[in-house]
């Protein structure tokens, strides 16, 4: 018998290390022959922590799982889900990127191979770098991280510059509130960012590269570090990938707390060890990136789904998804939210599907009131847009942007002037500093809130005008999206804007 | 992690000097010094600007950006409790106000008799099961005041 119990942070974080613990104890007290094997999250949060029984006929779920079910769930009367594949919220996914999270074992390289894994590098290592390009540009993926950036076009730049010495570099600093895939996956399947990255790296020419992992997520440097260790070990990654003569090896960097160095300038100046900073662009990365070398800055996300497009080909790849938005996205489902967690899929399917339907609406199990889409700097939107497929230019065309595609749920009893008003405050922590409509905008912004929720009315058009001058001056999308949900919440939910008013007249 | 004496400068070096092959070392360094002392100390600062060829005013300004990087030591225990979205959307603020002010302090702040600090962190990667925290390190989702007060009372 072999049991499954995820090791993935949102696991632990509600008690999967002491269960596993538990499970262990109690299975050595019965001499009963059982295995008890960590893997990385399903990605149905709601049931964690969540344990998997295979007694020869496939995995079936239980959770959550409390110590005191143990005895049950070992006897056999625990009742379950029945198997895991066949729960409504898994069944319904299509995971390509996260096909193997949750399943294998996270730092068993024999596992990873078995399930598919370096499939894709073996077949890119007789590629050209041209070749590997066009395959990528053919997925027709486009950069997870949220600016849907196509990937392809990204690489021919970088493939393109002559230089001594080019660079992969990963952004692993996912900051955005509801947002938590690439946490997810560092912790489920850590070999299948290294193979993207080594992959990204014969594509372009560059052997060296870096994972700048945000300090937030513990549990994700501490896989990640021993991943690139094992990866190595087994030639892998370093001087002769894989037995081919050609060079790739990789460090694990750790973040110091700055929302802003999740922007690929900011984020490189950090990775040189400077201030935080944004830089004006062009020069654009892809030229004059780390140490002013070509550099790929790509998200955890579009790396980690490069081995799938080279395992299958572009063209199943491209297969799915809408319009220009192509391929599988995992979506996050957060905040209030009686079914959250994450659920890969094909671009296209309307939000209202994934809140109400998928997701179950609120926790609470009030009305859904708002949700925002692509972390703080990301548009609220009301039921109104709820038949707004999933997409890039459809959420563009709905004022809004899927971002790193999280998606936070709040009930009926949200405060939007509250939630504009910490969108200010956020950006104004959070700001780098360098250009003044962020700098300086964050905190009048945050000032001219508290004026309207004193009542004064007239601050409202002050606030309009500020988030213009915020959108169109700042150098990032720190100072320049945060008007987004901010003007969301005001022109949706005006009422909320209003009530301090009508109380002070 | 607090020291009664003054951290000795051979010690502060060698540390540094594990850092040096490494490309951009600033931020490993601060990172290593801080898990060696539980924060960054100020007689740090001329080591690392001497080793890295920079101005010690440089190195205080890469310093002073990220919020991770400390002063002073902390409390003994440390409690991050996120402000984000998706944790407020769970009640996070009211739980907040209710730890802060059951403990007496205010965010970035240290009970008087250094036990706890507190501080607000943005996003631990926990939000289909907020609000969340992490104590000294170990998150913990779903969880409420009590809870939180019970973990760090020890």
């Amino acid at each position: 018998m072999k049991i499954y119990v995820s090791m993935d942070s949102a696991a632990k974080a509600l008690g999967a290390d002491e269960l596993a613990d538990a499970l262990m104890a109690e299975i050595s007290t019965r001499g009963m022959d059982a295995q008890v094997i960590r893997t990385g999250s399903r990605g149905m949060i709601w049931l964690e922590p969540l344990v998997e029984i295979d007694r020869g006929q496939g995995r079936e779920a239980f959770g959550p799982v409390a110590p005191g079910d143990i005895a049950a769930l070992l006897d056999g009367d625990l009742p379950g889900h029945g198997p895991t594949e066949d729960i409504a919220f898994f069944a319904q996914q299509t995971r390509l990127t996260f096909a193997r999270c949750g399943v294998i074992d996270p730092l068993d390289l024999d596992d990873y191979t078995a399930h598919g894994g370096l499939t894709g590098l073996r077949r890119a290592l007789d590629m050209s770098g041209a070749q590997i390009v066009a395959e990528v540009t053919a997925s027709g993926l486009r950069g997870r991280g949220g600016a849907g950036f196509p990937t392809g076009i990204k690489w021919n730049t970088v493939l393109g510059a002559q230089a001594s010495q080019k660079y992969i570099v990963c952004n692993a600093d996912e900051g955005d509130s509801g947002t938590f895939a690439d946490r997810m996956i560092m912790e489920g399947d850590p070999f299948c960012l290294i193979e993207g990255m080594a992959i990204a790296g014969l594509g372009v020419g560059a052997t060296r590269g870096y994972v700048y992992l945000r300090s937030e997520y513990p549990d994700a440097i501490m896989v990640m570090q021993r991943a690139v260790a094992i990866a190595r070990a087994a030639g892998v990654l370093g001087a002769d990938v894989l037995d081919s003569g050609r060079a790739f090896d990789m460090e694990i960097r750790v973040g110091a707390g700055a929302y802003v160095c999740g922007e690929e300038t900011s984020l490189l100046n950090s990775l040189e060890g400077k201030r935080g900073v944004v830089r004006a662009k062009p020069p654009v990365p892809a030229l004059e990136g780390f140490f002013g070398k070509p550099t790929v800055v790509n998200n955890v996300i579009s790396l980690a789904t490069i081995p799938v497009i080279f395992e299958k080909g572009a063209d199943y790849y491209a297969g799915f998804g809408l319009g220009r938005s192509k391929g599988t996205i995992p979506i996050q489902i957060a905040g209030n939210v009686a079914h959250g967690g994450l659920f890969e899929t094909a671009f296209g399917m309307p939000l209202g599907t994934l809140i109400d339907d998928i997701a179950g609406g609120t926790a609470t199990g009030r009305p859904v009131k708002a949700v925002q889409i692509g972390g703080p700097l990301g548009a609220y939107f009301a039921r109104a847009k709820f038949d707004t497929p999933f997409g890039y230019e459809e959420f563009d065309g709905q004022g809004g942007l899927i971002g790193h595609a999280g998606i936070v749920v709040f009930d009926d009893s949200a405060d939007m002037l509250g939630m504009a008003r910490f969108a200010m405050e956020f950006c104004a922590i959070e700001s780098c500093g360098k250009c003044t409509p962020c700098r300086i905008g964050a905190v009048r912004g945050v000032e001219t809130l508290d004026r309207i929720a004193r009542g004064d009315g007239a601050a409202v058009a002050i606030l309009t005008d500020l988030c213009e001058t915020m959108k169109d001056g700042s150098l990032c999308a720190l100072g320049g999206f945060t008007p987004y949900p901010v003007m969301s919440a005001l022109t949706q939910f005006p009422d909320d804007f209003a009530v301090a008013k009508e109380a002070a007249e | 992690m607090t020291l009664a004496s003054p951290p000795a400068t051979a010690e502060m070096q060698a540390i540094i000097d594990r850092h040096l092959g490494l490309e951009g070392p600033l931020l490993p360094m601060f990172h290593a010094l801080q898990a060696e002392y539980g924060h960054v100390p100020a007689t740090a600062l001329p080591l690392l600007a001497a080793t890295l060829n920079v101005t010690v005013a440089e190195v205080h300004g890469v310093k002073s950006f990220y919020h991770d990087f400390r002063d002073q030591p902390a409390g003994r225990r440390v409690l991050k409790i996120c402000r984000a979205e998706a944790c407020q959307a769970m009640g996070a603020n009211a739980m907040s106000a209710a730890v802060l002010d059951r403990l007496g302090i205010n965010w970035h702040g240290t009970t008087p008799d250094g036990g706890v600090t507190v501080e607000p962190v943005f996003c631990l990667g926990l939000c289909a099961c907020a609000p969340a925290a992490m104590v000294d390190g170990r998150v913990i989702g779903r969880v409420d005041a009590d809870r939180l007060l019970a973990e760090v009372s020890v």
